[in-house]
């Protein structure tokens, strides 16, 4: 059964394809790595999906539902979530903060103009378990922007997680962390599995074969093979060049 | 409507937008290569105004005074660059906003306690007074040909300029991604300095050749800085084509609105309401304008920033 | 980061017992005006006062959509000069009804929130220097429209008859003006501070610091961002209709771009962001400008002076001195 299907998606830049036909399903409940060497268009791929960008052709299916016209708000509130690759993220907002603006994204409407939002104690309370969840619940009340790296990656996630999604989409979570961070990254995807469906795009091989169920390659903005791990780590081992020289 | 009156305001619409255009030129660059909001580009305007009408008299020869008066100006321009507005190109829009107000305040208030509340005479010099066949029957004053023919030659020279010259191309390079023309060296600041130079012999320029057209007087800056940057806008920020071409069309729709809304009105509505509706009409004609480039285009007709 | 001087509604602790006291003394001392200047044959400064407060208003309302939301709109005197003109014209053309202020200055309130509902649905959807020269044309069309009103005094402006009336308040008298006008800046102040502490503010605080990701936690930033538009129309025409009764007068350069300008630079004077900065920038400013004009014909140049200070020295405002100063 599948949450995501994309259908037949091309984008232009003047002449070039950045997104050639591509067809991509994501399933409830699997981690679906997009893998592919720098310039194959992953993250013009996914701005299609999250509607910051709008393709020229095909569809984008959603729990069966057609968002391919539907704005990036809009399909948040059906369900996506999106960390970025380039942290984006509120940095004059404490950490705590920033995970309380997530989730009021969800509980009822926010135009609001009276009651303080810091006596809504379930929106703080809600937060505080996000933050537990992803570890950074120590960290509550420091302001984002003094984060370190590899903590403003795992505040993404918990500002994706709070919009209670889902479809979990991660554009390149490892990116810029150290082995130790990594490794902390992999094992806090790892406790997301089966709460949400995850499209997951990464360059670190390492992590994408210990979470992926099904992995996708995206060469030239085509999907060149689609299926299991162990498929595509046979199918990779032909590709010895393209992954060597991705890792390197 | 008649082609004498046609010919005229045609005439007079590219007049007006060839002036806007050396204010826009330089309010373009500075906005497009150095990112500085500058309100206060229309106080060396106004300015080079006054310089003309004062070393005009000075020295008894408008053609003397005219070019004193521009290089002057562009001293203060480059001086005030250096001294005060290079320290503006990192900082939000806000605190430029801000400051560039503040030089406004400033540059009027001492404009008025040098010169005085009132406006300075300057007048068309005697030779360019009469009028000029432009066609069988159809008279033109010779100043505003003049004023056609310097704008002109001063938009070719500006073309060469940015596109035949070094200091063009980085200056191009600079309004289409900032951080290459910083990249790129150390004259980097040097170039600002001139560019910068330049918008304020430009404003002055148009400020000495409409000076007589138009009073010399304190305020004359701020009317025409906003026509400026709706000419900015329009064109899109940084673009020197850009500004070309809107400076023409906003310079045409204001003196066509002007000259012909009014009487346009008055030839299908009811009286009453034309006589109110007309002059508003015509006097928000270019804005107008802008805001439909801008629902249309929101970057301008010719984005330099792609 | 002293994060209570810059963004009341970015931090939920509690302010110190004494920034707490502070807007009550304030309020003490601003109840306590009138006598005191009476005592004091000073009557002049009532009026003052009232202007300060207007100012502060209009510089408030501004501060919401620039300091809050992060749109930096050089037009807002056109909100400013709607709410003075709906009081002229309905006091012109309708002598007694149009002149009760319960009817008149709600008005005004409307008129011009409906006027920034129009101007707000287009501009928005431009951004950065677009959006602040979008905002800027479209109040220069109405400062041109007003400009050929010639049944309301042209470009020339005209005066009221009288001020607007209230039962069983004498709004003639300078003192009961100034108290009223008290009352609904205090008032305009507590509600723009429950707003920008509740759900609505925090929601434009972060739409300021990151708008994509508002989008993609799934807000539809932009009728967030109109909605703070119009809010902010509407007091700015609140205080146009008050500055109208102020002078008992109103004129086109109330929508001069110019003024547009000064409630900008009240509010970087005061403080972005700051619930207060409206109103100490245009305490600052006017006094400044009352001090200066003391000692010459040429004060604009010592207030040109003082601002450049401003931006070089104190980028943060009055506020930022404050917070850096605990």
């Amino acid at each position: 059964m599948n949450l995501l299907e994309v259908r037949a998606l091309v984008k232009r830049f003047g002449g070039l394809a950045a997104t050639d036909g591509v067809n991509l399903d994501v399933r409830r409940g699997e981690i679906h790595a997009l893998i592919g060497p720098n310039g194959a268009g992953k993250t013009t791929l996914i701005s299609q999906v999250c509607g910051t960008l709008q393709p020229d052709a095909g569809s984008i299916l959603f729990a069966g539902v057609d968002v391919t016209r539907l704005a990036a708000d809009e399909r948040a509130r059906l369900g996506f979530a999106r960390s970025y690759q380039i942290t984006s993220l509120f940095p004059s907002f404490t950490v705590l903060d920033n995970v309380v603006l997530a989730v009021q994204a969800r509980r009822g409407s926010s135009f609001r103009f009276w009651r303080p939002a810091a006596e809504e104690t379930g929106l703080a309370d809600a937060a505080r378990e996000i933050l537990q969840q992803t570890g950074l619940a120590l960290l509550a009340r420091r302001m984002a922007r003094e984060l370190s790296h590899g903590e403003h990656r795992q505040l993404e996630i918990a500002l994706a997680l709070a919009t209670q999604p889902s479809l979990l989409i991660l554009d390149e979570p490892m990116a810029g962390m150290g082995g130790e961070e990594s490794a902390r990254m992999v094992s806090l995807i790892e406790g997301l599995r089966g709460t949400y469906s995850i499209l997951l795009v990464e360059h670190d091989m390492d992590a994408v074969f210990r979470l992926a169920d099904r992995i996708s390659v995206l060469v030239a903005g085509r999907i060149i093979a689609t299926g299991p791990v162990a498929e595509i780590r046979a199918d990779a081992e032909v590709r010895l060049a393209y992954l060597g020289e991705d890792e390197a | 409507m008649t082609v004498v009156l046609f010919v005229e305001q045609c005439l007079n619409g590219i007049q007006f937008g060839l002036m806007l255009f050396l204010l826009a030129a330089g309010l373009t660059l500075v906005f497009g290569v150095m990112d500085l909001i500058n309100l206060a580009h229309g106080s060396l305007y106004m300015i080079g105004a006054y310089l003309t009408a004062t070393l005009t008299a000075a020295t008894g020869s408008f053609l003397l005074g005219l070019p004193l008066a521009v290089v002057a100006t562009a001293v203060i321009g480059m001086a005030l660059e250096a001294g005060l507005l290079r320290h503006l190109y990192r900082r939000d829009h806000l605190s430029q906003v801000l400051a560039t107000f503040a030089l406004i305040m400033i540059a009027n208030e001492a404009t008025r306690a040098i010169w005085g509340v009132q406006s300075l005479p300057l007048n068309v010099p005697d030779v360019l007074s009469g009028s000029v066949e432009v066609l069988p029957g159809v008279g033109y004053p010779a100043y505003r040909l003049l004023i056609i023919g310097v704008g002109t030659l001063v938009a070719l020279a500006l073309y060469v300029l940015v596109t035949r010259t070094r200091m063009g191309m980085l200056v191009r390079a600079g309004a289409s991604n900032r951080d290459m023309a910083t990249a790129m060296g150390t004259d980097i600041r040097r170039l600002f300095t001139l560019v910068f130079g330049i918008g304020a012999a430009l404003c002055a320029l148009a400020g000495a050749m409409l000076g007589p057209l138009l009073a010399v007087q304190v305020g004359m800056g701020e009317n025409i800085l906003i026509l400026a940057f709706v000419v900015v806008v329009i064109g899109g920020i940084g673009s020197v084509r850009g500004a070309f071409v809107g400076a023409l069309l906003v310079g045409i729709v204001d003196t066509f609105g002007r000259a012909f809304i009014p009487a346009t009105l008055r030839a299908f509505a009811p009286p009453a309401l034309a006589d109110a509706a007309g002059p508003s009409l015509a006097a928000i004609s270019i804005y107008l304008l802008m805001v439909m480039v801008l629902f249309w285009k929101p970057q301008g007709l010719f984005p330099a920033r792609g | 980061m002293e994060t209570s001087g810059t963004l009341p509604g970015a931090r939920l602790e509690r302010d110190a017992w004494w920034q707490r006291a502070a807007p009550l003394a304030a309020l003490a001392l601003l109840v306590a005006l009138p006598p005191l200047a009476n005592a004091c044959g000073q009557e002049f400064y009532i009026g003052f006062a009232s202007r300060v407060l207007i100012m502060g208003l209009f510089a408030t309302s501004l501060n919401l959509l620039v300091g809050t939301g992060g749109m930096v709109s050089l037009g807002h005197a056109a909100f400013f000069g709607c709410g003075a003109y709906v009081v002229g014209i309905l006091a012109t053309e309708w002598p007694g009804k149009g002149e009760l202020a319960l009817l008149a200055w709600p008005a005004a309130m409307a008129a011009s929130a409906a006027l920034a509902l129009l101007i707000g649905a287009i501009s928005l959807r431009t951004r950065g220097v677009y959006f602040i020269m979008i905002t800027l044309a479209f109040a220069q069309m109405l400062f041109y429209v007003a400009l050929t009103l010639k049944a309301y005094g042209g470009d020339d402006g005209m005066s009221l008859a009288r001020r607007s009336t209230l039962p069983g308040i004498d709004l003639a008298s300078d003192v009961s003006f100034y108290y009223v006008v008290l009352t609904l800046a205090a008032g305009s102040l507590l509600l723009s501070g429950r707003l920008a502490a509740a759900r609505f503010g925090r929601v434009l605080l972060g739409i300021k610091d990151n708008e994509a990701r508002m989008e993609s936690l799934g807000y539809p930033v932009y009728r967030y961002k109109l909605t703070a538009f119009v809010i902010s129309g509407a007091f700015a025409g609140l205080a146009g209709a008050l500055m109208a009764n102020q002078n008992s007068f109103f004129s086109p350069n109330m929508m001069h771009w110019e003024q547009s300008g000064i409630a900008l630079v009240m509010v970087i004077l005061g403080g972005l962001g700051n619930l207060w900065g409206g109103m100490a920038g245009a305490a600052v400013f006017l006094v400044l400008e009352e001090v200066l004009a003391a000692f010459t014909r040429h004060w604009a140049i010592g207030v040109g002076a003082i601002l450049l200070a401003v931006v070089f020295f104190a980028p943060r405002g009055i506020a930022g001195l404050w917070a850096q100063r605990r």
